[in-house]
């Protein structure tokens, strides 16, 4: 005898649920996009804005890649290039081809285990500062010093816990509501 | 909402990143030929987000200042005895100021030496920093009716700090003088030897371009000079540091690294402006 199915009968979709899907859609770039503008509060620390947007944008698209489509991703990356002084489109350019490669292995990255999820984004991060460091270059004519994009690395992997911590949060909660 | 079959759906999916990646290099060439969009941009997009900086500074500024009272009480003993010594010390200098006020005083008489006018200056609050990895820069919120410019001079209470690169019509960008882009024509105070202060994006910017022969020497005092008429002479910058790898570099009086308010000076120079800027004079108020 087969076993029962499991689960609630699906409510009608009224206003609210929809409302309710929408938000939890737009969720992963929305808080992107606060916590952007919030790095850009003079705490002490510069170029903490070019550090926050590369772990969340790495952490949506390996645990939940619907919800950081890439015009969002390109969004947040043009966000980022307007509220600092970057050269515009370096940002954007580099957040999308992190994007691209996570996506790529995102089928083997979600197997393992958060360590190993960690060490990869060191990698990502020090390619990234590696494409942002050339692309700087090459959009200004001069060549950058590299103290400040081994700065942003190390800014970059150091938050990844944290910020982790509480995004995995966040999608356990969405993953409950959508059950 | 338009119905697209999902083989559709999915081909857009598939094309979106290499597209969105086209046009990221497209707005890499849109920034490098059209900067005064961009600029806009950058001020529109500041602007808007100026209330919501203003609103995180106070909390913000509350734990600072409270970190600052701990700090200073648990080293208010130490504080105590060096302030009581630099009094001492400071004592003496004023006696020598007082001395030396009176006898300028009393030269400037002899000679029917104009005296400069007192800039007009208003004080704005430091609310984001506006730099990157690549650049040093800040956003000050300057409310709706502060007269920011394009060339205002920025100085904290000790010192030089840089120059309004982009006013908005909330806020203002000051490029600070450690960013790579920043050239400042300045004066070592001893020798009155001219010299360019270079930013390298570290803490200290480099001298350049001295006189043959007159060397900056360790603790010069350096000072801006009226060169290129973008800055009035005698702002005090900093002191001269030689680093061991033998390079001169000037150990800022102004403290970058905690800017909480600084003050914008106007002095009316119109020195190194983009042209649009200086096409097109702004009325200032008559003093």
């Amino acid at each position: 005898m087969k076993a029962p199915i499991r689960g609630r009968t699906e409510p009608p979709a009224g206003l609210l649920r929809r409302i309710d899907a929408v938000l939890r859609a737009a969720f992963p770039t929305l808080a992107t996009l606060a916590l952007l503008v919030m790095a850009a509060v003079p705490v002490g620390a510069p170029g903490l804005v070019m550090a926050v947007c590369l772990p969340a944008v790495f952490f949506w698209t390996v645990f939940r890649p619907a919800a950081m489509p890439p015009p969002a991703v390109f969004g947040i990356g043009l966000a980022q290039d307007l509220l600092s002084l970057a050269p515009l489109g370096s940002g954007v350019l580099v957040l999308l081809v992190a994007h691209g490669i996570t996506q790529r292995f995102r089928g083997f990255l979600v197997r393992q285990s958060f360590l190993a999820v960690w060490l990869v984004f060191c990698a990502v991060a020090v390619g990234a500062a590696a494409l942002a460091w050339a692309l700087t270059g090459l959009l200004t004519w001069q060549v950058p010093s590299t103290v400040p994009a081994m700065h942003q690395v190390g800014i970059s992997a150091g938050l990844y816990p944290a910020l982790a911590w509480v995004l995995t949060r966040a999608h356990r909660a969405m993953q409950r509501a959508e059950t | 909402m338009i119905r697209l079959s999902i083989p559709l759906r999915q081909a857009l999916a598939r094309l979106s990143l290499p597209v969105l990646i086209a046009a990221a290099f497209g707005t890499m060439l849109l920034g490098k030929a059209d900067t005064l969009l961009v600029e806009r941009a950058r001020m529109a997009l500041a602007d808007s987000l100026m209330p919501v900086w203003s609103a995180v500074q106070q909390p913000v500024g509350a734990v600072q200042n409270a970190m600052h009272e701990a700090q200073s009480l648990w080293e208010i003993r130490a504080e105590n005895d060096r302030l009581r010594q630099e009094n001492e010390r400071l004592h003496r200098w004023q006696a020598t100021a007082l001395a030396l006020e009176s006898e300028n005083a009393l030269l400037r008489r002899q000679l029917a030496w104009i005296p400069d006018p007192a800039p007009n200056f208003f004080t704005a609050r430091v609310v984001a920093d506006g730099g990157g990895t690549y650049a040093r820069a800040v956003l000050l919120a300057t409310g709706g009716q502060t007269p920011a410019r394009k060339g205002q001079v920025a100085l904290d209470e000790r010192g030089f700090v840089g120059r309004v690169t982009e006013v908005g019509s909330r806020s203002a960008r000051v490029l600070l003088a450690t960013d790579i882009n920043s050239r400042i024509p300045i004066t070592l105070e001893n020798s009155r030897a001219r010299a360019i202060m270079a930013g390298n994006n570290a803490a200290r910017p480099r001298l350049q371009h001295w006189p043959e022969g007159q060397a900056p020497r360790e603790g010069d005092r350096v000072v801006t000079s009226a060169e290129a008429g973008a800055f009035p002479a005698g702002l005090p910058v900093g002191v001269v540091r030689w680093t061991e790898s033998g390079a001169p570099e000037v150990e800022l009086f102004a403290r970058l690294d905690r800017l909480d308010v600084v003050r914008l000076f106007d002095f009316g120079l119109t020195g190194i402006l983009p042209p649009e800027s200086v096409a097109r004079p702004e009325p200032r108020p008559r003093r």
